[in-house]
């Protein structure tokens, strides 16, 4: 997909004043919070959960080639294939050769982050392969010709009255008359539609949310069943998944998936969780007949080993995201690529060059809301930073800003020359200020004062009241 | 001096970390701390060397002066028995930060540790390490509360300022609605990126109004001048002031911004 990070900030002014946008963004701010706390109230060892999953995966991550040799060698075990993917390009040519064998005409897709990383849909549709979108938001997107602006809700940017609208321009057959006026109305619409989808497709794709070491199962959790479908039904199997998805055993998948759901959604599981190993056996009364896993690096090894390793943990619960004044004030498409929100942040930079997505990591107020409901503990206010100071040490930041920081390091290094400046320039600001105590415009300060207003100082500062104060009383 | 300040034949030597806001903008605030430390049982100094924690430049990637900043104040400070600074976010940056800033240098790390385990957020130290459980001031009106993001998350500020206020006299509380939420400051965030900024506030500003409060307090001076200015553009009448000041029964000064 077209990438739009570099935009960061003029895609944010313009979701500001997206009025359908905000109306869709009240949702994510007042849902997802409140299930999420329901759901961690009700479970008191929620905290040793989460200490459980961090070490987990970090053991994982710490022996992550021993994994992954020992997934491959079970999935070829259960009679399945991987394929190593370098890129996104590596990635679309294995999945179009596979597609080419089977002579395949449509795909149906669920579950896959992992396919809008690398570009599938429109991959495909350029080769002639027919992607169908199942899951219901990405279905919707679909239609809209749109990308997720949400990792686990990717239509959460629309409003039910959008879609609607897009159902009735899209759907022929659709009777005029028919009541859409409820989500479970619009839900039994697409469903109609899809269900004939699964049967017809060639091959069906899938993402997952682990990679089984001690199986070499494929992991999905979903709440609409289409996960299911879309795997059993195809022909064909393919799994889309990247390196950092490996746990070593069932007993892994199991505790990280308690804080998962309740981090994500609220719910203590999803409704479905559905394992995958391997194509279908003579004795099995359905499944695919091949099972292709399609494992995608696409930068993640350069993680490793780095300040950034902490990233790979993430599980895409959305919890950061949900919890994020700046997700919630902008949306997900603002941040210009896949993975939105301060996972993104961190995430984006370290996938597609922080050249390209600079914005991304300085785009937050350092609030910690987001570490602090992170399943996985991921410290992502500390490694925005580190991505600042990456930026920093290339001289990527705007010349004025590095400049301005410089007097200002300047001066707070030098606290003599600092004290004299500032007993200066502080009745000076007071003056100006006027009798309001207030300014409603300064030169300089036009990115406070466009919206807000500055106070004024008190005049004398702090310092120099309190050595005047503590010289009178020697005397 | 408070019945329940603990009273100590030698007092803790306490350093007020002013914080450059504090020191430019607000010196009330830096006062209002002074007294209530005084009345905590403590000989508090200010030492002259210090300028700023280092935040700015910390938080847009520039680790070398950042951390020249840094020894700078831990050599002006260590001496004391502690550090206290009316600001969470200011506090949390000496104590979790420093230490982060100079891991892995074992020139510094034992120094850099004893330094910032003395150090803490105002409020906290007087309730935590002081054992205060009331103030001897009175004020009158209803007052909401905002968490400011760093003294709530890097330093459990929550409680602490909340037990005081109850014991101003004649000053009611009304909880703030989202109150955990970020004002849309965040330092240099607030200038790189204006309008986000002013989404963010802005629902700030609205949870305030509706709060029912004619006083809005926080711990932090950032916050504060940033929801003022919000609160006054908007033409909302509600008093600003660092929580220090109502705590020090000093509110006979002008408010943040001034008055409407």
């Amino acid at each position: 997909m077209q990438i739009t990070s570099q935009t960061f900030k003029a895609n944010s002014v313009k979701a500001l004043a997206d009025v359908d946008l905000q109306r869709a963004l009240g949702n994510v701010e007042r849902g997802f919070i409140d299930k999420r706390q329901k759901a961690v109230d009700a479970l008191p060892e929620f905290d040793a959960l989460r200490d459980n999953a961090v070490a987990i995966k970090n053991h994982t991550l710490k022996h992550l080639d021993l994994y992954i040799e020992a997934y491959v060698a079970k999935v070829q075990a259960s009679g399945g294939i991987v394929h190593f993917a370098e890129d996104a390009d590596h990635a679309n040519q294995i999945f179009l050769d596979i597609a080419r064998r089977r002579k395949a005409k449509t795909v149906t897709k669920g579950k896959t982050m992992i396919s809008e990383e690398i570009g599938l849909n429109a991959f495909l549709e350029k080769n002639g392969i027919v992607p169908i979108e199942t899951d219901l938001g990405e279905y919707i997107i679909q239609l809209r010709g749109e990308h997720p602006s949400h990792i686990i809700a990717p239509a959460v940017h629309v409003n039910r009255d959008q879609v609607e609208a897009d159902f009735r321009r899209v759907h022929v057959d659709l009777d005029p008359m028919r009541s859409l006026v409820e989500p479970e109305m619009l839900l039994g619409e697409a469903r109609q539609i899809l269900r004939q989808k699964y049967g017809e497709a060639d091959i069906g794709v899938t993402g997952a949310n682990f990679l089984i070491a001690e199986t070499g199962s494929s992991v999905i959790v979903t709440n609409e069943g289409n996960g299911d479908l879309t795997q059993l039904l195809g022909k064909c199997h393919v799994v889309l998944a990247s390196i950092e998805k490996l746990v070593p055993t069932l007993e892994d998948m199991a505790q990280i998936l308690r804080v998962l759901a309740r981090s994500a959604t609220g719910q203590d599981m999803s409704v479905y969780t559905t394992l995958s190993t391997g194509p279908k056996r003579p004795e099995d009364p359905d499944g695919p007949e091949e099972y292709h896993v399609i494992l995608l690096d696409n930068g993640r090894s350069n993680m490793l080993g780095t300040e950034f390793e902490d990233m790979l943990r993430c599980i895409r619960c959305g919890a950061c995201m949900n919890h994020c004044p700046v997700y919630h004030a902008v949306g997900g498409h603002s941040y210009g690529w896949v993975y939105p929100g301060p996972m993104g942040a961190v995430l984006t930079p370290s996938l597609i060059g922080v050249e390209k997505a600079g914005h991304l990591p300085n785009a937050s107020t350092f609030c910690g809301r987001c570490e602090s409901v992170c399943p996985m503990r991921i410290p992502l206010p500390k490694m925005m930073r580190h991505w600042r100071e990456k930026e920093f040490e290339s001289h990527l930041q705007p010349t004025t800003q590095r400049a301005g920081l410089g007097v200002w390091a300047f001066f707070a290094r030098h606290p003599k020359l600092y004290r004299a400046a500032v007993s200066i320039a502080m009745p000076l600001l007071k003056r100006a200020g006027g009798s309001k105590r207030r300014f409603t415009s300064l030169p300089l300060a036009g990115g406070w004062t466009k919206w807000r207003d500055l106070p004024a100082p008190e005049g004398k500062t702090f310092m120099q009241q309190y050595a005047a104060r503590t010289n009178g009383a020697g005397r | 001096m408070n019945e329940n300040a603990v009273r100590h034949d030698n007092p803790p030597r306490v350093a007020l970390f002013v914080t450059c806001l504090v020191d430019l903008f607000r010196p009330s605030v830096g006062f209002a701390a002074i007294k209530l430390l005084e009345e905590a049982g403590c000989a508090v100094s200010v030492p002259t060397a210090q300028t700023c924690c280092g935040q700015p430049t910390y938080n847009s990637g520039d680790r070398a002066d950042t951390r020249a900043i840094a020894e700078q104040v831990i050599a002006a400070f260590e001496d004391f028995d502690h550090v206290v600074a009316p600001s969470g976010s200011c506090a949390a940056m000496l104590k979790k930060h420093y230490p982060e800033l100079f891991a892995g240098d074992p020139a510094w790390e034992d120094r850099v540790a004893a330094f910032s385990g003395k150090v803490h957020e105002l409020v906290s130290f007087l309730t935590d390490v002081r054992g205060m459980t009331a103030v001897a001031a009175a004020v009158s009106g209803t007052a909401t509360y905002h968490d400011s993001c760093s003294g709530l998350r890097e330093l459990g500020v929550k409680r602490q300022p909340r037990l005081l206020l109850e014991s101003v006299e004649g000053l009611e509380l009304a909880e703030l609605k989202d109150a955990e939420v970020c004002c849309g400051f965040g330092g240099t965030f607030c200038v790189k990126y204006p309008d986000i900024s002013n989404a963010i506030v802005t629902k700030k500003a609205r949870n305030v109004g509706m709060s029912g409060a004619d006083m809005l307090l926080a711990g932090d001076l950032g916050c504060l001048m940033n929801m003022d200015g919000k609160l006054k553009r908007e033409g909302i009448a509600v008093e600003v002031r660092h929580v220090a000041e109502v705590l020090a029964g000093m509110t006979d000064t002008p408010p943040i911004g001034g008055r409407l």
